[in-house]
């Protein structure tokens, strides 16, 4: 052994002793900071079960607002809006966001288009979603003279499409070159490669990455007052103002009566359970005909 | 059946730096073709222009003629097609991560377009056992990932992939640079089996290897081929004065 590297007995303890505590330590510190991340949101959901499960009831998924002064009634039509708005989002979001994050990822690597488009999406992502929703307001609601649920559903799209673009073009970052060129040495085309090796190896990232933008878009109500505004109707007709579960809490919330502030409080759990069961829902099917092994 | 390969002229370029120098090189067909030198040399470039890979890389180029049987690789064809009729193995295994073994013997096929069940049973089935891998693997053909499996195990699976389209020539970039020697051995066995049905170019560090599989073998230096002759030849009575220093160790 190097004579420079041996220690007395007694250093060699002390050195011992130190990375002990500071193995506890730094376990002790993690332990806490999940701690501290995880009150919180036990806490709201907690909260959130207490006060609102109490007002939920069959009136409350099957019938529409009780006009002021009447006691019951329920946010059918909000629940059904939410789904019809979000559906619509996800069917322009998605696509969308994916198309933009593989032609970053896979086609326009090094140009400045490509730059271009990052640098906007990465803008874009951090804009205040109100902002998101007087665009959508002057590009549609302005033009057509009215309020709808599809400049609803169309303000909440643009507000994915960024987030799936990048988690897309990052995802497939994350495939390796020999998997492509595995591929592409096989005589398959590049946009067969593209959807059925770089695509699908790098789906389960993606997946999550639409999931995300899903939920964030699926509690914004302020891109949704000026666009979809709201009804007190029951109606599935994109071209109307259509009720949305984020702006009926917002406003029955701000409201002065408590049986309107129980609603209010049903209706965010609602809203929470929904997010968390379609994004389980997906995750379940996205699983299903995964192959056991490999690093994936 | 193989068909043989012959580079006229062949340049590459990958931005402003050239890897390849005027390669000329006849590659007879249904023999094995070793290619040798030092790291960097150009020899895994020379065979990714052999099936147009080359070009996946934005910033490469590449001039001159490689003709494959009656056709001009570079003129007559599209580089999907050539790439279906030159199939590759690359250095490491690459299986697709997400495909069953079945899928992934199968995918060449698939993916561009065929489905009749009963016949890509077959073809799954022939080019497993072609890879020597069959009796490995029959019983989770589709249970297991193909990255499931060991290196070795995986290496032969490309080969098996690489079959299933069933190529005239099969091209090798340092294939058992990453397995033990066992499985080194196996694949070298199947190199053996293979050239009496298929064109073969194997790049290789191993000495020893090209010994063993190639009846002729090609020495490349600096993007140069500096002398291709008999495997015997290259290694008991070399022409040139480098490729004596590079086989005898004094360099590279």
């Amino acid at each position: 052994m190097n004579p420079l590297l041996v220690r007395s007995e007694n250093t060699e303890r002390m050195l011992n002793l130190r990375r002990k505590i500071s193995n506890h330590l730094v376990t002790a510190l993690a332990v806490v900071a999940t701690l501290v991340v995880l009150v919180p949101l036990i806490a709201i959901l907690g909260y959130l079960l207490y006060k609102g499960f109490s007002s939920l009831n069959l009136a409350f998924f099957t019938k529409p607002p009780a006009p002021v002064g009447e006691e019951g009634g329920g946010m059918a039509n909000a629940i059904v809006g939410s789904g019809v708005i979000l559906a619509l989002a996800s069917a322009m979001g998605i696509p969308l966001g994916i198309g933009a994050g593989v032609y970053l990822a896979e086609y326009g690597r090094g140009t400045w288009l490509a730059t271009a488009i990052r640098f906007t999406a990465d803008v874009l992502n951090g804009v205040p979603s109100i902002v998101m929703g007087i665009a959508a307001y002057s590009l549609i609601v302005a033009k057509q003279h009215h309020f709808s649920g599809f400049a609803g559903g169309v303000a909440l799209a643009i507000m994915m499409v960024p987030t799936i673009t990048r988690t897309t073009e990052e995802m497939l970052g994350t495939v390796p070159q020999m998997v492509r060129e595995a591929a592409l040495g096989l005589g398959i085309p590049k946009w067969r490669t593209v959807i059925s090796i770089s695509l699908r190896t790098a789906s389960p990232g993606i997946i999550t990455g639409c999931m995300l933008a899903f939920a964030r878009v699926a509690g914004e109500t302020a891109p949704l007052l000026f666009t979809a505004l709201g009804n007190q109707f029951f109606g599935v007709n994109l071209n109307q103002p259509m009720a949305a579960l984020p702006l009926q809490i917002f406003a029955y919330a701000v409201s002065p009566y408590d049986e309107w502030h129980r609603l209010a409080w049903a209706g965010a759990l609602v809203l929470i359970v929904m997010i968390m069961v379609s994004v389980t829902l997906v995750r379940i099917f996205t699983a299903r005909g995964a192959l056991k092994g490999g690093q994936h | 059946m193989g068909v043989d390969i012959r580079v006229e002229n062949l340049n590459a370029w990958y931005g402003t730096t050239q890897s390849l120098w005027d390669i000329n090189l006849n590659i007879p067909a249904n023999k094995a073709t070793a290619l040798i030198g030092p790291s960097g040399c150009g020899k895994s470039t020379f065979v990714r222009c052999l099936n147009r890979m080359h070009e996946t890389n934005p910033i490469a180029r590449a001039e001159g003629v490689v003709r494959m049987g009656d056709i001009d690789i570079y003129k007559d064809a599209s580089p999907v097609e050539i790439r279906r009729r030159i199939g590759m193995v690359f250095q490491r295994p690459n299986p697709f991560p997400t495909m069953s073994i079945y899928d992934n013997v199968a995918s060449g096929l698939k993916l561009n377009g065929f489905r009749k069940k009963r016949v890509l049973d077959e073809v799954v089935e022939k080019s497993l056992k072609s890879a020597a891998l069959w009796e490995e693997v029959k019983d989770s053909l589709h249970k297991k990932s193909g990255a499931s499996l060991s290196g070795g195990q995986q290496q032969r699976l490309c080969i098996a992939r690489a079959l299933a389209v069933d190529p005239e020539v099969l091209l090798m970039d340092e294939p058992a640079s990453a397995l033990d020697p066992v499985s080194t051995a196996k694949i070298e066995d199947l190199i053996f089996k293979l050239k009496s049905q298929y064109t073969i170019v194997i790049v290789t560090h191993n000495m020893q290897q090209a010994a063993r599989v190639a009846e002729n073998t090609g020495f490349f230096l600096t993007g140069k081929l500096v002398e291709f002759a008999p495997t015997t030849k290259i290694f008991t009575n070399p022409s040139d004065k480098r490729t004596e220093d590079y086989i005898t160790g004094r360099f590279g």
